[in-house]
């Protein structure tokens, strides 16, 4: 950056710069709009619907949508509105939970592979490469059908296959990160080598994480829809959108409504996370940021 | 005056798929309080690799393979190259009583943390002091270093600052714990010049308000000039001329030196510029005997043979030549 350049003091902040660009961008808007939803919907869904997610009524079974039921009624007469409302928790719980335990796994394996390399990097990245010539389906199924149903053993089960991509991530940008001259310029200063990894190089390479995470949530929400269809996941009658799904197939000619609308839930909220990742990826990366500026 | 860095003989290797390369060569330099060293030389000569391995950070591939480091602690003498690179008696040395500045100040800044917090970080390593204390001090080195605005510039992030602004950040980290030597890598290399003259005028205050000692490695001989009491001339990891910075600049003895010098162009007007021939050979194939013959013109036959050692010929000038 030339002089010219150089701002004045007092002009915006980085986290002001990432908000308006944030905002400006349509696509990152609507994710944005369909998370807060989520979450809205997620924390305050007794105020938001008054029948109960659960309670089976067998006087209104298989009520087509309506103005008191707008999203129909399903075998057992739960409202399937208040059923998808109430499965906005575990979507954001699971999708959340699942990507916490792949960026504990990834991000810490990834920063020692790439920061020491040598034998560390060396085992740690067989180890991946080993979890990844599995393929994922395969070892859900086989995670989850060992470890039970339930929604605590699908967040295990999918936390502990995800993680690899993060692990490769990281890897990748610390690698090109630890030669920077800040790197050494920190070194020089004393500190210590893990102080270095997580205090000057994993700030750096966060920002592709964080997008990357933010896809991840999608991808950790789909397979715990697809564990649960399976059965593999959360049982019933929780009001799981994957479980949802499966409940409703079988109904599919006569009630089209029990499976529609928690498969157009899951695809809405998968889309939201992955317009919001995007955007992210664009504004929190400090290079990509650097190669629009020069 | 007393001694603050002795270098004795260094030798450094770098393993790299041809095999050994030595990049420093039996280097001995010294270095007194509150003086200014120049290390001059070609790229590639090991003037930074001689600044690394005081720092002990001559990363993985690097090695220290023979030679003595010594700094002097008042009255102690501690064995720099004997330290551990990775270990805590070298970690609180660098940054506290050592310190560095690097060539690049747009690329030794994080872009992700102010530059109030990256002067903070080694106060709060090294002298222990707390976030606000540290932070107040934060401002009051910027504006030594004469950044405007200091209460506001500290919270801003390197991308919103200058080059020559990020300099002077560098050199205020650099000084945070008062060093007593500063090791400057080409710092003002980057800078255009009127910049550079800037930064070297602040470089020269802040040495006299503060007394340490500057190791000022540059391939710029008008900035040893300017700035230094002693120099060293380095060609391919050996240092080939050393004495105080009028002996050398009024009678340089070494060819290498006088080409060095001949190539600066002269404020006194246009006069056709004597480049130094050829170009400096690889350290895997250095020739045999004196290792600038390839490139000398005043070359003899005991050049091909021997190397030439350092000797005396003036009072505290000594150059390796066998013409002297």
């Amino acid at each position: 950056m030339s002089r010219e350049q150089a701002k004045t003091p007092g002009s915006e902040s980085f986290l002001e710069g990432a908000l308006r660009r944030l905002i400006r961008d349509k696509a990152a808007l609507a994710g944005t709009a369909i998370i807060l939803a989520l979450i809205v919907l997620a924390v305050f869904a007794p105020w938001v619907t008054s029948h109960d997610p659960v309670k089976q009524d067998f006087g209104r079974l298989l009520t087509a949508p309506s103005w008191e039921y707008p999203l129909g009624t399903d075998q057992y007469g739960r409202d399937v509105l208040t059923r998808i409302i109430y499965g906005c928790r575990y979507a954001l719980i699971i999708g959340l939970a699942v990507s916490a335990i792949h960026l504990v796994i990834g991000v810490v394996l990834g920063l020692l592979a790439g920061y020491y390399g040598s034998w560390v990097e060396t085992v740690i990245m067989r180890l991946t490469d080993v979890m990844l010539s599995i393929p994922s389906v395969v070892l859900a199924v086989v995670l989850a059908g060992f470890l039970g149903g339930g929604v605590q053993n699908v967040i295990i089960a999918v936390g502990a296959i995800g993680w690899r991509a993060y692990t490769r991530l990281v890897r990748a940008e610390v690698l090109s990160t630890k030669e920077e001259t800040f790197v050494e310029a920190a070194r020089a200063i004393g500190c210590s080598d893990l102080r270095i990894m997580f205090r000057h190089v994993l700030p750096y390479t966060l920002g592709p994480v964080i997008a990357y995470t933010s896809l991840g949530v999608a991808t950790a929400i789909l397979w715990a829809a697809a564990l649960s269809f399976l059965g593999l996941g959360a049982q019933p009658p929780t009001p799981e959108w994957g479980a949802m799904l499966a409940d409703g197939r079988e109904y599919m000619a006569d009630a089209w409504w029990i499976a529609t609308f928690p498969g157009l839930a899951i695809m809405v909220t998968v889309l939201g996370f992955n317009f919001f990742g995007d955007a992210l990826r664009d504004t929190l990366d400090p290079k990509a940021e650097g190669r629009l500026r020069e | 005056m007393a001694h603050l860095l002795e270098i004795d003989d260094l030798r450094v290797r770098f393993r790299t798929e041809f095999g050994a390369i030595k990049a420093v060569d039996g280097v001995s330099l010294a270095l007194k309080l509150g003086q200014t060293l120049g290390l001059v030389g070609e790229s590639g000569c090991g003037k930074s690799v001689t600044a690394l391995s005081i720092m002990g950070l001559l990363g993985p591939s690097g090695q220290i393979s023979g030679g003595d480091i010594w700094y002097h602690r008042g009255n102690d003498r501690i064995r720099l190259s004997g330290l551990h690179p990775r270990g805590k008696a070298i970690r609180a040395i660098r940054g506290n009583e050592v310190a560095m500045i690097f060539q690049e100040p747009m690329t030794s800044l994080n872009p992700v943390f102010t530059v109030g917090h990256q002067i903070m970080e080694s106060l709060i390593l090294h002298q222990k002091l707390s976030r606000p204390q540290a932070r107040r001090r934060a401002v009051e080195l910027l504006q030594k270093v004469g950044i405007p605005w200091p209460d506001k510039r500290v919270d801003q992030y390197p991308h919103q600052l200058s080059g020559g602004m990020r300099q002077r950040v560098m050199i205020a980290m650099a000084l945070a714990c008062h060093p007593a030597l500063l090791i400057a890598d080409e710092p003002t290399t980057a800078l255009d010049v009127t910049v550079q003259a800037q930064v070297l005028e602040l470089m020269l205050q802040l040495q006299s308000e503060l007394g340490m000692a500057i190791l000022m490695i540059t391939h710029n001989l008008g900035i040893i000039a300017g700035m230094a009491q002693d120099v060293a001339v380095m060609y391919l990891g050996r240092v080939v001329e050393r004495g105080p910075v009028r002996e050398i600049f009024h009678r340089p003895w070494h060819p290498y030196t006088r080409g060095l010098i001949d190539s600066v162009p002269p404020l006194t007007g246009p006069v056709r510029l004597k480049p130094i021939p050829g170009s400096v050979p690889e350290l895997r194939s250095l020739p045999a005997g004196c290792r600038f013959r390839p490139r000398c013109d005043q070359a003899l036959g005991v050049c091909a043979e021997m190397e030439p050692v350092l000797k005396e010929v003036a009072p505290d000038h000594l150059a390796a030549c066998w013409r002297c």
